[in-house]
């Protein structure tokens, strides 16, 4: 059902949109308060969560006929570590001055956003299924006029690491203790505004960063090594002056303990990247360029949500 | 009294003054700051200004995310270098996420001089007027480049300010009070209305000075809010007066001249002419020698202002 009323309040100046449902509680169903209440300790939960969010991806991308499976695929366990375990946030007040920030800078990659904000209790699950559709909350890309939760609007290339260096940096003059996380593509390692940002991140000592590289290895036309060559890209990172982690992107405790690691880096930001499958999850979009940009026919889905069990 | 000021040290100059009251202001510049001016800010208040080298790009999306965070940033470079060289960021970043970030340009127009055409920014205003939510201001002298970057401050949404290397005769005298949005009526007349903003506001003056000795009276408005322009001052002007010219440092296709000929088309059809630079790009030269090679002049807007008054017939 696409709900029109919920259109929220466009704010300049400040901290995003307003929480769509108002006063209202989010529904009982969503783990909104398990999220911040931090219940979910075992692995076994938070494999969980990535299972359901995989199969949200699938299903809303399906339903809307066009999106991004593979790079929303592939980050759901860095998306899940950070929503489940990491951000201090609270889905009911989504402007709460306190919260850690995640700016999504691979736009293209909002579904498995999407997924996470819903199950946190954001706005139902159910507005999942108008994805993309005329007057929904969830635009093709991120857009932080439109949908709650949402930090930043991207969905052009490169201009992420920018917006979250600039957050940083308010937070650091306002002493805040909250940390900003920003969630890159490798593809958009190509951007020569990415590397505008990550020399001025470390100019400015931003060791309130966490960036994240989603190292999935293919963008919309190919493999990365094909169209540009990103290696040595831990090497490029660390000669920036970045303190640089590189993990299992599918391993949620390889994910923990290099975000924790971070904490504790003064002087310089962070890096992890995360080496991915692009489609995880789906044998049949892993490693697959064809479904960076294509959405799942309905066998296909139905495929899908049978491997996704 | 009719000293020539910086427009671009008083913008310079009143960032420290809000600095002093407004915590939440910053200041980023793209190693251009003892040109902006904002040198004197960086000056004064070293731990909110940031200087991110040449990366105009980049300094475009820090704004975005200082603004998402609650501040208040002013961006600064020359005028060919935003929107010219981060029209995306000014887009996507700030625009479409509706952030409240002021970019505040100088060295627009022909103006800049000798440094030639790839300094001349006069395309600026055509880029910035397509973006949804922007308002964009033009001072025409040092007074209101002071009011201007004062409610630009206290405007909740994004703004772009443009500003000259040159300095600029007295306009306004301290009284001035700039609202955003609304034309200044600078001299009353019934025969043509000449609307002009920036450095061709004291040439429209000095062109209705003119005329009024062959006997042409003239409305003359000033437009420092170009978006969003006073469409009632435009409809007034036209109705009134008959006839309409627009004069501006910028091309003709976009600027002023397109945003005042869109509202008379759609409201109140009159002849109009258009005082502009004709689809080509400057060069080299003084800054008053380049004026006159383009045909931004007092006596160019007279001619315009005489063929507009026999047009209507």
């Amino acid at each position: 059902m696409i709900r029109l009323d919920l259109a929220p309040s466009l704010l300049y100046n400040g901290d995003a949109v307003k929480s769509s449902s108002g006063s209202k509680k989010p529904p009982s169903e969503t783990p909104a308060d398990r999220a911040n209440a931090g219940v979910f300790r075992s692995q076994e939960d938070l494999a969980a969560v990535a299972l359901r969010l995989r199969r949200h991806i699938v299903t809303m991308i399906a339903r809307a006929g066009s999106g991004h499976p593979g790079g929303s695929l592939s980050a759901v366990e860095i998306v899940t570590a950070l929503y489940w375990r990491v951000l201090h946030h609270r889905p009911a007040d989504p402007a709460w001055p306190g919260r850690d920030r995640l700016v999504m800078s691979k736009g293209h990659a909002a579904p498995v956003l999407y997924a996470a904000l819903a199950e946190c209790g954001y706005f139902p699950v159910s507005e999942l299924a108008t994805l993309r559709k005329l007057g929904s909350h969830l635009q093709g890309h991120a857009d932080r006029t439109h949908t709650p939760g949402v930090e930043m609007s991207s969905g052009s290339l490169g201009q992420g690491l920018s917006f979250a260096t600039g957050v940083a940096l308010a937070g650091r003059l306002d002493r805040a203790d909250w940390r900003v996380y920003a969630l890159l593509s490798d593809g958009e390692c190509d951007e020569g505004q990415t590397w505008e940002a990550v020399m001025a991140a470390a100019h400015f000592k931003a060791d309130n960063l966490t960036a994240i590289v989603d190292r999935n290895g293919i963008q919309l036309s190919g493999f990365n090594r094909d169209i540009m060559n990103l290696e040595p890209l831990a090497a490029k990172w660390s000669a920036f002056g970045w303190h640089v982690a590189e993990v299992d992107g599918h391993d949620i405790s390889q994910i923990l303990a290099a975000i924790d690691e971070d904490k504790k880096v003064k002087g310089q930001p962070s890096v992890i990247i995360a080496r991915t499958v692009k489609g995880k999850g789906v044998s049949f979009m892993e490693n697959n360029v064809d479904f960076h940009g294509k959405a799942p026919s309905a066998e296909q889905l139905e495929q899908a949500l049978k491997e996704l069990v | 009294m009719n000293e020539e000021v910086s427009l671009r040290e008083t913008y310079g100059r009143t960032l420290v003054a809000l600095g002093k009251t407004n915590p939440d202001i910053v200041v980023l510049d793209a190693d251009l700051s003892p040109s902006t001016m904002t040198k004197f800010f960086a000056k004064e208040f070293p731990e909110r200004f940031f200087e991110v080298g040449i990366a105009e790009q980049n300094m475009i999306g820090i704004a975005g995310g200082l603004a998402a965070t609650g501040k208040i940033p002013f961006a600064s470079t020359f005028a060919v270098f935003a929107p010219g060289r981060c029209f995306d960021q000014i887009r996507v970043s700030v625009a479409q996420a509706r952030l409240n970030v002021k970019i505040a340009v100088t060295h627009a127009g022909v103006t800049v001089g000798e440094d030639g055409a790839s300094h001349q920014a006069l395309e600026d205003l055509a880029l910035v007027n397509t973006l949804p939510g922007f308002t964009i201001i033009v001072p025409a002298d040092a007074i209101e480049t002071d009011r201007a970057v004062r409610a630009a401050a206290a405007h909740k949404g994004p703004c772009y300010i443009r500003m000259p290397r040159v300095k600029l005769p007295p306009v306004y005298d301290d009284s001035y009070k700039f609202t955003i949005g609304k034309a200044v009526t600078l001299r009353e007349g019934k025969d043509t209305s000449i609307i002009a903003i920036g450095v061709m506001v004291t040439r429209a003056l000095a062109a209705a000075e003119e005329l009024e000795k062959e006997g042409i009276n003239c409305r003359v408005l000033n437009m420092p809010t170009v978006k969003p322009v006073d469409e009632a001052a435009i409809i007034k002007a036209a109705t009134e007066t008959g006839a309409i010219v627009t004069a501006e440092e910028h091309q003709l296709n976009g600027g002023l001249g397109s945003i005042v000929a869109r509202v008379v088309a759609a409201s109140c059809p009159v002849p109009m002419e258009f005082v502009a630079v004709k689809d080509v790009f400057g060069q080299s030269g003084k800054p008053d020698e380049l004026l006159e090679k383009y045909g931004l002049t007092a006596d160019e807007i007279a001619k315009a202002v005489r063929k507009a008054v026999r047009r209507k017939g």
